[in-house]
């Protein structure tokens, strides 16, 4: 009997991974246990062992393939002692179909809009890079440009970071830059900022900002109030990163968004990126930045590829909005993954013939109220969307803002598409419900072009 | 903590006792004279007074080297006097005017020195001990060779976050002195009804971090600790805690039931305990200094008290524009 063995999922927003190694061949038999290949994940390079016994008939993904699909077969095994050969010839053709499948589904990279309005000259050679690449390549130019940035946080350094984003910073610049801590947020997140008193640069890592609220005290009493409360003496020149938001399938207590919350901090800078060139620009903005900064990222973002200039210092200014789309009927606020069901839902609209203005944030704290004024003033409508919880959202603060500065060019309520009014379930289905989907942007749109 | 009165032979010299003298009587005369300055709502909000625990900040500024970095709570006046800050500008921010430290926008509890190495004045109980690490773990990164003292009180020793800095501080081998003014009330809670084991000193010994009870009621034993902690985080040994074993005359604030100890506790101690006498004893019984003499430095620090308190009165109140500056660096 022939039993497939299927690319594993070891994370929980793993899609796909590369197989890096085999430590078998064909022809070698095998026992549950033995490792046989070392899987590297979106998070983590990983040993991957067997659970059935046998012999390898076949190794059907070749070491040192990209963009292996989870659950996709990856080998045969076939068990000697009920060997049957009609099976096992019916397996070797399913899995190839499969393997060409999975080639086929390996995972495209999103393309900027056509009408895209770039962010550097046209000549500008680019790279594709994954969000999770650019966040580090970020740190690294500015760690090499100033020895006063350090990383600190849990698994930074010699796990390489527990979502991967300081992979390789360790080996870079040393065990006194980039500094693993004990599980400890508040403290650590308090001696951090206490080093930025002192004249250092610290990146914190949250290993998700659902860990920040055990050190939100220093972050908001010492970090964001010293500068004001000194009288410009003495601030906290710092970033506080970290993924942000729901990952998939990991509850309510990992999965928060807290735009809003940090948002409505002054003395915080809060910045939450949806593209790569975003990332590393508002990064190395970040981390030069003399305030403490808020840098929100995204698990499921981590991993999407996008267009990154190939320019040696390449850096995104805060507060200042990004326009993915121009249009004429409507207009959609969004930033961070909202941005993923804000462009979805303009292109479903654009075939419809609805012409949608899609503008990134890019930055919550400053906000770039300007753009979204002269936005609104031409398409006299607005959806925002974010992931968050609805009540005191960024959508209720900029239906609030729309409302003062454009009342009289609104021919429409503004929508605010958020996140449910629910703590995040862990069941599939549930939390596909909790939180916003494209469908609902789309039909906020529809709603207020009363189409 | 003993009750004896302290008449005892000095190994110190005349200088440093003068100085101890005129430090320590700084600190009471501004307190009292912002106790006034409250009474008389000129002072508003919160404002913890250090009267009786003078001795701890004064022993260990005379332990610091220029370059030491130190911070401390939400009961600072003391620690900004003792480390050199000007009077005029403490008692300022205390009336709110722009002539303060922080421009008015600090008050009591927030006020700062970048020039005198103070990082605070924290209105958060126990939240200037990991800060206080991070000073440290800056001049380590640095290869400075400063150490930072960072002074809480026995209410805060209960805080979770002392035991993460202590954990990280003994770690990184930190160059960071804990200092525990133990005043014995956690705002009105006394020791042992809130605090598990009465030895706080001994609450590093987990992290392996040495620690020490010290007197607080003489200044001569907390500037000797202060020496010898101080000289063991220079060394590269890492952090060390000095439980200061010391008493605070007035309220946890200005609005102060005192209904949790006795008037009597708190005279006995004062008759019989107090940081300032002692050593003003000491001056006579040593014959290092006249009663005549030290009338003459009673009545020097009468007059900043006196002028600061003018200054904070005089100066002008903040303008309205600054409402809207130093949010953002």
């Amino acid at each position: 009997m022939t039993t497939e063995i299927l690319m594993p999922a070891l994370s929980p927003t793993m899609e796909e991974g590369k197989l890096s190694k085999w430590f078998i061949k064909e022809g070698d038999k095998v026992s549950a246990g033995d490792i046989i290949a070392e899987i590297e994940t979106d998070k983590a390079t990983m040993e991957f062992e067997a659970v059935d016994e046998g012999t390898v008939t076949k190794l059907i993904v070749t070491e040192g393939t990209d963009g292996v699909l989870v659950n996709s077969a990856i080998a045969l095994i076939t068990d000697e002692n009920s060997e049957d050969a009609i099976d096992k010839k019916i397996s070797i053709e399913k899995v190839q179909t499969d393997t060409n499948l999975s080639k086929a589904k390996v995972k495209n990279q999103i393309k900027p809009l056509e009408d895209n309005e770039l962010e550097w000259d046209t000549e500008v050679q680019t790279k594709t890079q994954t969000v999770r690449e650019a966040i580090r390549d970020a740190m690294a130019e500015e760690m090499r440009r100033d020895e006063t940035v350090y990383l600190m946080g849990e698994e930074v350094a010699e796990y390489q970071g527990a979502y991967k984003v300081s992979q390789g910073l360790l080996d870079e610049f040393g065990s006194k830059r980039v500094i693993d801590t004990p599980i400890t947020e508040h403290g650590f997140a308090g001696i951090a900022v206490g080093s930025a008193f002192a004249g250092l640069r610290p990146i914190v890592e949250f290993m998700t900002f659902n860990f920040s609220m055990q050190a939100i005290d220093q972050i908001i009493n010492s970090a964001a109030k010293t500068l004001y409360m000194s009288g410009g003496q003495m601030g906290a020149p710092m970033v506080f990163r970290g993924p942000n938001g729901a990952a998939a399938r990991v509850g309510a207590q990992h999965s928060q968004d807290y735009a809003a919350w940090y948002a409505h901090i002054p003395g915080l800078k809060v910045v939450q990126p949806y593209s790569a060139s975003d990332a590393k620009g508002l990064m190395k903005t970040a981390i030069r930045d003399d305030n403490p900064v808020i840098f929100l990222e995204n698990e499921i973002l981590y991993g999407k590829s996008f267009e990154v200039p190939l320019l040696e210092d390449y850096t995104v200014p805060f507060g200042k909005a990004r326009i993915w789309h121009e249009g004429t009927d409507a207009t959609i606020v969004s930033f961070g993954i909202g941005m993923q069901y804000a462009l979805e839902a303009s292109e479903q609209l654009q075939a419809d013939g609805v012409s949608v203005e899609v503008i990134d944030l890019r930055t919550l704290r400053p906000i770039d109220y300007e753009t979204i004024i002269k936005s609104v003033e031409k398409t006299n409508r607005c959806v925002t969307v974010e992931e968050g919880f609805p009540i005191g959202s960024i959508g209720n603060h900029l239906s609030a803002v729309i409302m003062e500065r454009a009342f009289d060019y609104l021919d429409a309520p503004v929508i605010n598409c958020t996140g449910k009014d629910v703590p995040m379930p862990y069941a599939a289905n549930l939390e596909k419900l909790a939180l916003t989907t494209t469908a609902e942007v789309i039909s906020a749109v529809k709603k207020i072009i009363y189409k | 903590m003993a009750t004896k009165k302290v008449t005892r032979k000095s190994t110190e010299g005349k200088g440093n006792l003068i100085k101890f003298y005129r430090d320590m009587l700084l600190i009471r005369r501004f307190e009292e004279k912002a106790g006034q300055l409250y009474g008389m709502g000129l002072i508003g909000g919160f404002c913890h007074l250090y009267i009786g625990q003078e001795a701890v900040v004064v022993g260990l500024e005379a332990a610091a080297k220029e370059g030491d970095k130190r911070i401390t709570s939400y009961r600072d006046h003391g620690h900004m006097l003792a480390c050199g800050m000007d009077p005029n500008g403490v008692m300022a921010e205390l009336t709110g005017r722009s002539g303060g430290y922080s421009k008015g926008k600090g008050g009591s509890m927030h006020m700062f020195s970048k020039e005198k190495n103070f990082y605070g004045g924290h209105g958060i109980v126990g939240a200037q001990v990991p800060l206080g690490a991070g000073l440290a773990f800056a001049d380590k990164y640095m290869k400075n060779e400063s150490v930072t003292f960072t002074y809480f009180g026995d209410g805060a020793a209960n805080q979770g976050q002392v035991y993460e800095t202590f954990n990280m501080a003994a770690l990184w081998k930190l160059p960071v002195i804990f200092v525990i003014e133990n005043n014995q009330y956690a705002m009105g809670t006394a020791q042992e009804r809130s605090t598990s084991s009465p030895e706080i000193y001994t609450r590093g010994d987990s992290f392996g971090i040495k620690g020490e009870a010290v007197d607080g009621m003489d200044v001569v034993a907390v500037r000797d600790a202060g020496v010898k902690a101080a000289a063991h985080c220079r060394a590269g040994k890492g952090p060390y805690i000095l439980e200061i074993k010391t008493y605070r005359y007035r309220g946890h604030s200005m609005s102060d039931p005192a209904k949790y100890r006795t008037r009597e506790e708190v005279q006995k101690m004062r008759a019989q305990r107090d940081p300032i006498e002692s050593i003003r004893s000491l001056l006579v019984s040593e014959k290092f200094s006249t009663e005549e003499e030290i009338k003459i430095i009673d009545k020097e620090i009468k007059e900043i008290i006196n002028s600061c308190a003018e200054y904070a009165k005089e100066s002008p109140e903040v303008p309205a524009e600054e409402l809207w500056t130093d949010i953002y660096a």
